[in-house]
């Protein structure tokens, strides 16, 4: 067992970013399921909730394939990822946002943490001397985007919920 | 990051298991790292108010210090869950072990939202089997090496 905050493998490293795309999923099965919630009313009122989720769901998936290239990228079996959507999906059927600032401080919390799991990937990355079969710097470099557009959705929201205020 | 939680984790899980203060020795040796580094950190917990240190006797947490160490418990016992339920990882206490530095309470957090954890937790956590107990899977013995 190693101690630290080191990644020192493809297969650990494949593992992380299997998480990340498995975040992603929450992210856009939340989003998702918050929009669905809304009523056609609510709909017509909001378009500026309506934008933010829908972006959200896009960028995510946009996020998962950008994850999932860098997997292919890695000497790993791949993994099955029609189950675990199929299981995201089953677990947010059950959710209900009760209003629309939750629906904005869980998008907010959404953002926060998918930065914040990029952003430790990208130290414990940095960290090690491990090397990978995908290019280190191409790899950085696609995950520093990803932690980029994180901290933009992490502001995207911060400012529609301080102009409601 | 979170090598001071894996610490305290393993003092907790020691102080649990022998109910009396962690020699720094045990602790070195379930963290497979030096009894000097060992020792280092621990003064690092110390002086953050994390644990209490009694020479010849060995370490305890504070207060303060066994809820970190039980906040970082719950978030080894939502990856090993995550790893089992959702991604079917057969060596998944050694995989938790390794994502365990990577993966904090945040990213645990939203990671515990699709998995079926019981409220017990992080009390069901079996020191001897390094892991959850409540985990429906086989566990085969591992080696003390690991």
């Amino acid at each position: 067992m190693s101690l630290g905050q080191q990644v020192e493998s493809d297969r650990q490293l494949a593992r992380l970013l299997q998480i990340g795309i498995v975040l992603e999923e929450v992210v856009e099965a939340r989003a998702s399921r918050h929009y669905q919630s809304l009523s056609e009313e609510e709909r017509d009122l909001d378009a500026e909730i309506e934008e933010l989720l829908s972006h959200a769901a896009e960028e995510s998936a946009d996020h998962r394939k950008r994850l999932e290239d860098l997997i292919e990228g890695l000497t790993v079996e791949s993994v099955p990822f029609d189950e675990i959507e199929t299981l995201v999906e089953a677990r947010y059927g059950q959710t209900k946002p009760d209003d629309f600032d939750g629906v904005l401080y869980d998008q907010l919390c959404n953002e926060e943490t998918a930065y914040k799991f990029y952003d430790d990937l990208i130290e414990a990355i940095e960290a090690s001397d491990a090397e990978f079969t995908l290019d280190r710097e191409q790899l950085l470099a696609e995950l520093r985007g990803l932690r980029e557009e994180e901290r933009d959705g992490v502001e995207a929201v911060t400012v529609i919920m301080e102009e409601r205020e | 990051m979170n090598t001071a939680n894996q610490y305290l984790k393993a003092i907790y899980l020691i102080q649990q298991q022998d109910n009396s203060p962690a020699a720094t020795g045990r602790v070195a040796d379930k963290l497979d790292v030096s009894p000097a580094s060992a020792n280092e950190m621990i003064g690092k917990l110390e002086e953050r108010g994390l644990a209490e240190h009694e020479k010849y006797k060995g370490v305890s947490l504070t207060d303060d210090g066994i809820v970190r160490a039980r906040d970082a418990l719950q978030t080894y016992c939502i990856s090993e869950r995550f790893l089992v339920n959702v991604l079917g990882v057969e060596e998944f206490r050694e995989e938790a072990r390794e994502l365990e530095s990577v993966i904090d309470g945040t990213v645990a957090e939203r990671l515990d939202t699709i998995i079926d954890r019981k409220p017990e937790c992080p009390d069901c956590f079996d020191p001897e089997l390094d892991a959850c107990a409540c985990l429906d899977v086989e566990f085969e013995a591992e080696h003390p090496a690991d």
